[in-house]
């Protein structure tokens, strides 16, 4: 079959690489319907996260039909359209038990990486690199299924391909964002990124009950897109002083909730960022914080700093003084998809949750590096292309 | 001149005595580090972690020479499942070599431990993807199978 694969820092190719294989009893094989590029693949593919081998297939978001299943499989039949959540939880462990699912013990094939870089790993993620389990990606024809009981999603019927798409990672982990950032009712919500997944951390934040929300970026088609379908305020950051126009906004306190949806290859106008950039070339630092540092000095006393952006390793100039001498509560994590998916796809269907506007650009499997080049660079409004095998 | 003499003296008696603190506690942490339980958490009641005071599957398969320990977690955490090898291996400091080759026996352990666990809580070992896409060519991509490979074995258990 064909699949996109890394073949080196900035190298993308599509090639011929052997079918996936049912490895054991709780896998099914799934036909992709589609797949979408995602801001977290560009670090891959800038070679931030190291460990890649090459003619890795990478690829983690995607919504497809079930073409074989394993003995064990139970919730699935061969012809369901399914969404499948990017992280893979085996249902059972104490993590999966209780919600967690990124943290799942039991789908890391890798664990001594993850444990050597984090203390302990992390659940396994399609497409991702060998220190998230070396699981295959989902920019292929064919892919592998995972605990496909736990994973997998029917998708109703009335809800197009493209609209579930996004429902197997950008929509779920905004609404985790927001959700344990812990926004309430009346609160004022600051998201820093207007991608498919800032605009889905807004949009999470208004229907969790928040009264006002500000979204932060610098690009102006997805400020306006932001404006637009999630509802919020938005602040060009190129043109205005951040901070002071959140105090001014917010009466002076802060945000009360901080979405930080921006990740280790932040930008800023700042002499920081040249900072920081010179120090992630050098490899003196991994990730870029900027705007985990502005959301932190942003945030209101007492407030909550919710870090969503992908972060692999160690950062400089992390202004822990602020977190304790604000008394903030700062929370991360990566995706616990399982525990929203099926919400997320009711109000989907109900018409609370818009998402087909964020797939932009559309193209064949065959076209996939362009795809990426277009959505690394923002060129032509990309913000996100979806690609599609067999079109 | 003889003071010279003396703070020399006084110097290396206290280099000396360092010294020879600092290997003590190498050699005392190095004799815990050998003698020191490997443990995972599985989210099962006792009773079905230690079935009937037989060691879980894959771990039987080490008879006498493993030690197995089975108690309950505290909270809702399940039960600890743990194993100690009974014959004496070389401290973790000194394993590197049998590490690097994949013959350090507690490598073989932390694999028989995880699978233990996931056969308990799944019914399944998640293996990997096959057949492997990654060609591995550069020195980079090398290493980075080289790494998956031990990494089983390898961990903070």
């Amino acid at each position: 079959m064909k699949a996109l694969c890394w073949e080196g820092v900035n190298k993308l190719s599509v090639e011929q690489v052997p079918d996936p294989q049912l490895r054991n009893d709780q896998d099914m094989i799934v036909r992709l319907l589609a797949g979408t590029t995602c801001g977290s693949d560009l670090h891959l593919i800038s070679g931030y996260v190291p460990a890649m081998q090459a003619g890795d297939v990478i690829g983690h978001e995607f919504i497809g039909e079930v073409v074989e299943t394993g003995a064990d499989v139970r919730r699935h039949r061969v012809g369901d359209r399914v969404v499948v959540c990017s992280f893979v939880g085996c249902g059972r462990c104490w993590y999966c038990a209780h919600d967690l699912w990124s943290l799942c013990d039991n789908t890391n094939t890798n664990p001594g990486i993850g444990q050597a870089l984090f203390g302990y790993e992390s659940a396994g993620i399609f497409g991702y690199s060998h220190a998230m389990g070396g699981l295959r990606g989902s920019h292929a024809e064919y892919v592998r299924v995972p605990f496909a009981d736990y994973g997998a999603f029917a998708v109703p019927e009335g809800i197009d391909d493209t609209s579930a798409l996004f429902v197997s990672d950008s929509v779920p982990t905004g609404w985790m964002g927001a959700d344990l950032g812990g926004v309430t009712p009346g609160d004022t919500v600051a998201v820093w990124g207007c991608g498919a997944v800032g605009q889905m951390a807004a949009r999470a934040a208004f229907l969790l009950g928040a009264e006002r929300v500000i979204s932060i970026d610098r690009i102006p088609e997805r400020l306006a897109m932001t404006q637009r379908f999630a509802g919020s305020e938005t602040l060009d950051y190129t043109s205005t002083d951040v901070a002071a126009e959140l105090r001014e906004r917010t009466g002076g306190r802060g945000p009360d909730v901080c979405i930080e949806v921006v990740g280790m290859e932040a930008h800023s106008d700042g002499p920081m960022h040249l900072y920081d950039q010179a120090k992630q070339r050098l490899r003196l630092q991994t990730d870029r914080p900027t705007a985990v540092r502005q959301a932190i000095h942003a945030c209101r006393k007492a407030g909550t700093v919710f870090v969503l952006g992908v972060f692999t390793g160690a950062v400089d100039k992390f202004p822990l003084g602020a977190v304790v001498n604000k008394g903030l509560t700062l929370r991360g994590a990566q995706m616990h998809g399982q525990r929203y998916i099926p919400m997320l796809l009711e109000r989907l269907a109900a018409g609370e949750l818009r998402t087909s506007h964020l797939a932009t650009h559309s193209f064949p499997l065959e076209r996939a590096p362009e795809a990426y080049d277009m959505f690394k660079h923002k060129t032509d409004g990309c913000v996100r292309a979806v690609i599609r095998p067999g079109t | 001149m003889k003071w010279s003499y003396r703070a020399v003296m006084l110097a290396t008696v206290l280099t000396a005595a360092a010294r020879l603190g600092w290997v003590r506690a190498r050699r005392r942490r190095a004799a815990q580090e050998a003698d020191r339980w490997l443990v995972v958490t599985v989210n099962r009641a006792p009773t079905d972690v230690g079935i009937q005071g037989a060691p879980p599957k894959p771990l039987d398969r080490f008879g006498d020479e493993l030690e197995v320990r089975v108690r309950p977690a505290p909270g809702d955490h399940g039960t600890e499942l743990a194993a100690r090898i009974r014959r004496p291996v070389p401290p973790k400091a000194a394993s590197w070599p049998a590490r690097l080759a994949g013959r350090d026996p507690r490598q073989e352990v932390r694999t028989a431990l995880r699978e233990a666990k996931a056969l308990l809580e799944t019914g399944e070992v998640m293996l990997p993807d096959y057949p492997p896409t990654a060609t591995g060519g550069t020195p980079a991509g090398k290493l980075v199978g080289w790494i998956s490979r031990r990494s089983g074995g390898e961990g903070v258990l």
